[in-house]
């Protein structure tokens, strides 16, 4: 049996990607702090990002805040919440300087300052033309992101617990209010279970990608921040809205960046056309993602893709200079010969959308606290990041706007978590046998005689997410991904594991990995079923256009079981904040 | 007759497969007294990675093989691993470059204690990555937007800011195997990144650290540490400017 461990900070952050780092540096030089990762800090998916963060500094050509806000507005189909945004696009311009600030190596202009790149839906003065205010490094932006946070951390000495699994939230009634009291940590190396006291809890937990079979996302994303909150009782945001990156390398999803097309990359459907010029006739291969994903699904579905089977289409980069693209794309040209065996200089890379971001998530402020229903804010708890939904991305993400995100709101996360907690005199009580319900958990799958195996019902949970969840979805289809995602939890129960072991026991791990992607699963499926329109990043075939009237405003999703035990989603809605943009109809 | 048209025409695009034996080094210090070998068959294509074959060992076979892994295209450096006696990430080894035809070895990086079959404890490798100061050190007062730097200056610290501390370099070094107290190659890829960054003030503490009896001095130049960097540093050309360096003290 474990052995349970109680440690004491006034800060505990969850996660140690981009979002969790950068809270970190600012809350580790204010308060006591501690990291808890599941990973060591450095394998955070962060590092896969590529393509760059966008800021209107105006380097390379006129630019400002205002024009970055409305872009991302309509980027995200107007579900957005433009005070959200506009915090976000304001304070960009400083989110990169205090990276550069910290080391981080830029690309320059001959001029020496930060070089800008064209991004998807990014444009100069409200969709004249595509505009450069991406900053980058390479095609490895995320990875300089993730290194330069990670030294920043070594400088100011913050703590970390690596390989610390938290499974769940601890909230205490103070006066009749939810109250952060901590949370409960696995160790992987040792089987032990830790008690994390803290006054504030910031979750940076990243995403959930691995609902998805095709999928740009790490094995480690199952949405283990956005389970613990649901199931404590907090509500999820617009998880309806998933995005499907347009580019990810032919059957494997792997990410190949938006950048190639910012850097004049060109998308061609099996017949050679440039296909992307009938949907978006002004930007045309910058269109924002949600277009892109699927005006390449139709394509594949029209019999025009590339390919034996016509599955794919084509990413050309034939008519670039090699040094161009060794300069500006060297790691996705790199994966295009070392997974698909193609060599991007002379031949075009067979693409296919992959599940890339969840825009939705535990919903929050600007501030980063997190909140327990449309207007009541936990006391203690932040979230930052994609675990977090604030809602910068509305229905569809505009490219480079992740990396800004965990910055932006990471840095605020970690400010105010560190003010709360210097602010409140004594920890709120634990809960009795705070950690009884994890181990209830991982005892429970351990002892199980079980006969069902977690690669099994993950592979068929994420080929029915795959086959009726994806970038076309109609009530039909939604229904069966439902009822075979009922199916499958109801197998879970039954699930076993081998390595019955408490060293290092991944196997385990992965058991409670695929609760959480069953339960988010559901409400993925809930929310678009009840969501009677197309908008960004979820388009109904049933009901092809947006909805105003009726659907202009946030979902929120809670965890509700009824009086036979039976768990289902309760669903209700939360107005949209708008500031200065009318919803218009969005064309490119 | 749909239906048994369609069949074969599924196929033209299909990749062959056929079965490797993937001979793994197992330990589990909670059952086993020492280290063994077991081999497993598995049904691969010559697509997959040996990370796939990892992966369906453990889901299909013995679900309790360990080891770690996280992004599964080469950029977290979670997976490093000897494969048939070199350092390799295992997610960036396609079994198509590997003879199918004999049993293909997987083990645990050297020179770090083995926790769990193919994972070992990393923190003696970080502890090296932290001594060198891996931040930029700069003084006076910031400046309010950012730093210049000109291309030419950013270039010349480019390859070593690719690394992504997998330790794929550190173990696969002849003297970090038989001296673990060695900074290893990794640590001074991490001091190179900074001390030749137009940037940075802290050069000469780093090449101080550097300079110390477990410093560069210890580097053989064998190159094993460039051969096996999966981001394709040129490791040893970096020690070698860490060495010019010091004997210089002209960055």
């Amino acid at each position: 049996m474990a052995e349970v461990q109680v440690h004491s900070y006034d800060v505990v952050i969850v996660g140690a990607g981009g979002a969790g780092m950068r809270a970190a540096i600012e809350a580790g030089q204010r308060a006591r702090t501690a990291v808890l990762t599941k990973l060591y800090p450095t394998r955070s998916h962060t590092g896969a990002a590529q393509g760059g963060m966008c800021a209107a500094l105006a380097n390379v050509e006129e630019d400002n805040w205002e024009w970055h806000t409305f872009d991302t507005v309509k980027g995200g189909d107007y579900l957005v919440d433009q005070d959200a945004a506009e915090v976000m696009c304001k304070e960009a311009i400083d989110a990169v300087l205090d990276l550069e600030k910290m080391g981080l190596p830029f690309n320059r202009t001959p001029e020496g300052r930060i070089d800008q790149r064209r991004f998807g839906g990014h444009t100069r003065n409200h969709g004249e033309a595509a505009v450069r205010r991406s900053c980058y490094a390479a095609d490895r932006t995320g990875h300089m992101i993730l290194q330069t946070l990670y030294q920043q951390c070594v400088k100011h000495e913050v703590e970390f617990f690596n390989e610390f699994y938290v499974l769940d939230l601890l909230l205490t009634d103070v006066d009749g209010v939810r109250t952060t009291a901590g949370v409960v940590a696995y160790e992987l190396a040792t089987g032990n279970i830790h008690v994390f006291r803290a006054k504030s809890v910031v979750l940076a937990t990243g995403g959930a990608g691995k609902v998805y079979k095709t999928t740009s996302n790490a094995h480690t994303l199952t949405g283990d921040g956005m389970g613990i909150a649901y199931r404590r009782g907090l509500p999820l945001e617009d998880m309806e809205f998933f995005q499907f990156h347009p580019t990810g390398l032919a059957g494997l999803g792997i990410l190949l960046s938006e950048a190639a097309r910012g850097e004049g990359g060109i998308l061609r459907n099996g017949e050679g056309e440039r296909f992307m010029e009938r949907y978006a006739p002004t930007i045309k291969d910058l269109a924002p993602r949600d277009i892109v994903a699927r005006s390449m699904a139709n394509e594949v579905r029209e019999g025009r893709g590339a390919g034996p089977n016509k599955d794919y289409v084509l990413l050309d980069l034939t008519h670039l200079e090699p040094a161009h693209i060794d300069a500006k794309l060297p790691d996705i040209t790199e994966f295009a010969r070392t997974y698909l065996g193609v060599e991007p200089y002379t031949e075009p890379v067979p693409v296919y959308p992959t599940a890339h971001y969840a825009m939705g998530g535990v919903p929050t402020d600007v501030t980063s606290q997190v909140l327990a229903d449309n207007t009541t804010a936990v006391p203690g708890l932040y979230a930052a990041g994609e675990v977090a939904c604030v809602s910068v991305h509305g229905s569809n993400r505009l490219g480079t706007n992740s990396l800004l995100d965990i910055n932006v709101f990471g840095k605020r996360a970690g400010i105010a978590a560190a003010k709360h907690a210097l602010a409140t005199e004594t920890f709120a009580d634990l809960p009795e046998n705070p950690e009884a319900d994890v181990i209830a958990m991982i005892e429970g799958l351990r002892a199980s005689t079980g006969t069902e195996r977690v690669a099994v019902l993950r592979r068929e949970l994420q080929e029915t997410m795959d086959a009726n969840a994806q970038v076309f979805r109609t009530e039909t289809t939604l229904k069966q991904a439902l009822a075979d995602i009922d199916g499958l939890r109801e197998r879970y129960a039954r699930v076993g594991v081998q390595d019955k072991g408490q060293r290092f026991n991944t196997d385990l791990l992965e058991a409670v990995e695929l609760g959480f992607l069953l339960e988010l699963a559901t409400v993925i499926c809930a929310g678009a079923l009840h969501r009677t329109e197309s908008r960004g990043g979820h388009f109904r075939e049933d009901y092809p256009n947006r909805d105003d009237a009726n659907h202009m405003r946030h979902t929120m999703a809670y965890r509700a079981v009824d009086e036979n035990g039976h768990e289902g989603v309760r669903l209700d809605t939360k107005p949209v904040v708008t500031t200065r943009y009318q919803p218009m109809e969005r064309k490119y | 007759m749909a239906t048994t048209e369609a069949a074969p025409a599924a196929k033209v695009g299909a990749i062959p497969s056929f079965e490797v034996t993937v001979r793994i080094r197992r330990y589990d210090p909670e059952r086993d007294s020492a280290p063994h070998w077991e081999d497993y068959k598995v049904q691969v294509h010559g697509t997959d990675r040996i990370l796939d074959a990892l992966h369906k060992v453990k889901w299909e076979q013995d679900g309790s093989l360990t080891f770690r892994r996280s992004c599964a295209h080469g950029v977290c450096g979670s997976d490093a691993m000897r494969i048939n006696g070199v350092n390799r990430l295992a997610c960036k080894s396609l079994l198509k470059d590997l003879d199918p035809s004999k049993p293909i070895t997987v083990e645990p990086i050297k020179g770090l204690p083995v926790e769990k079959d193919l994972v070992v404890d990393m923190e003696p490798f970080f502890q090296s990555y932290r001594e060198v100061m891996p931040f930029l050190i700069t003084s006076g007062h910031e400046p309010t937007k950012e730093r210049l730097q000109s291309a030419h200056d950013r270039e010349r610290f480019d390859d070593t800011t690719k690394c992504i501390l997998c330790a794929a370099c550190t173990s696969s070094c002849p003297v970090f195997w038989t001296d673990g107290q060695y900074f290893g190659p990794a640590a001074i890829v991490n001091a190179h990144r900074f001390i030749f960054d137009s940037r940075d003030e802290g050069a000469d503490l780093r090449l101080e650290v550097l300079n110390d009896r477990e410093g560069v001095w210890r580097c053989r130049t064998t190159f094993n540490c460039s051969e096996a960097c999966p981001r394709g540093i040129q490791i040893t050309k970096a020690i070698a400017e860490v060495k010019q360096a010091l004997l210089t003290r002209k960055v």
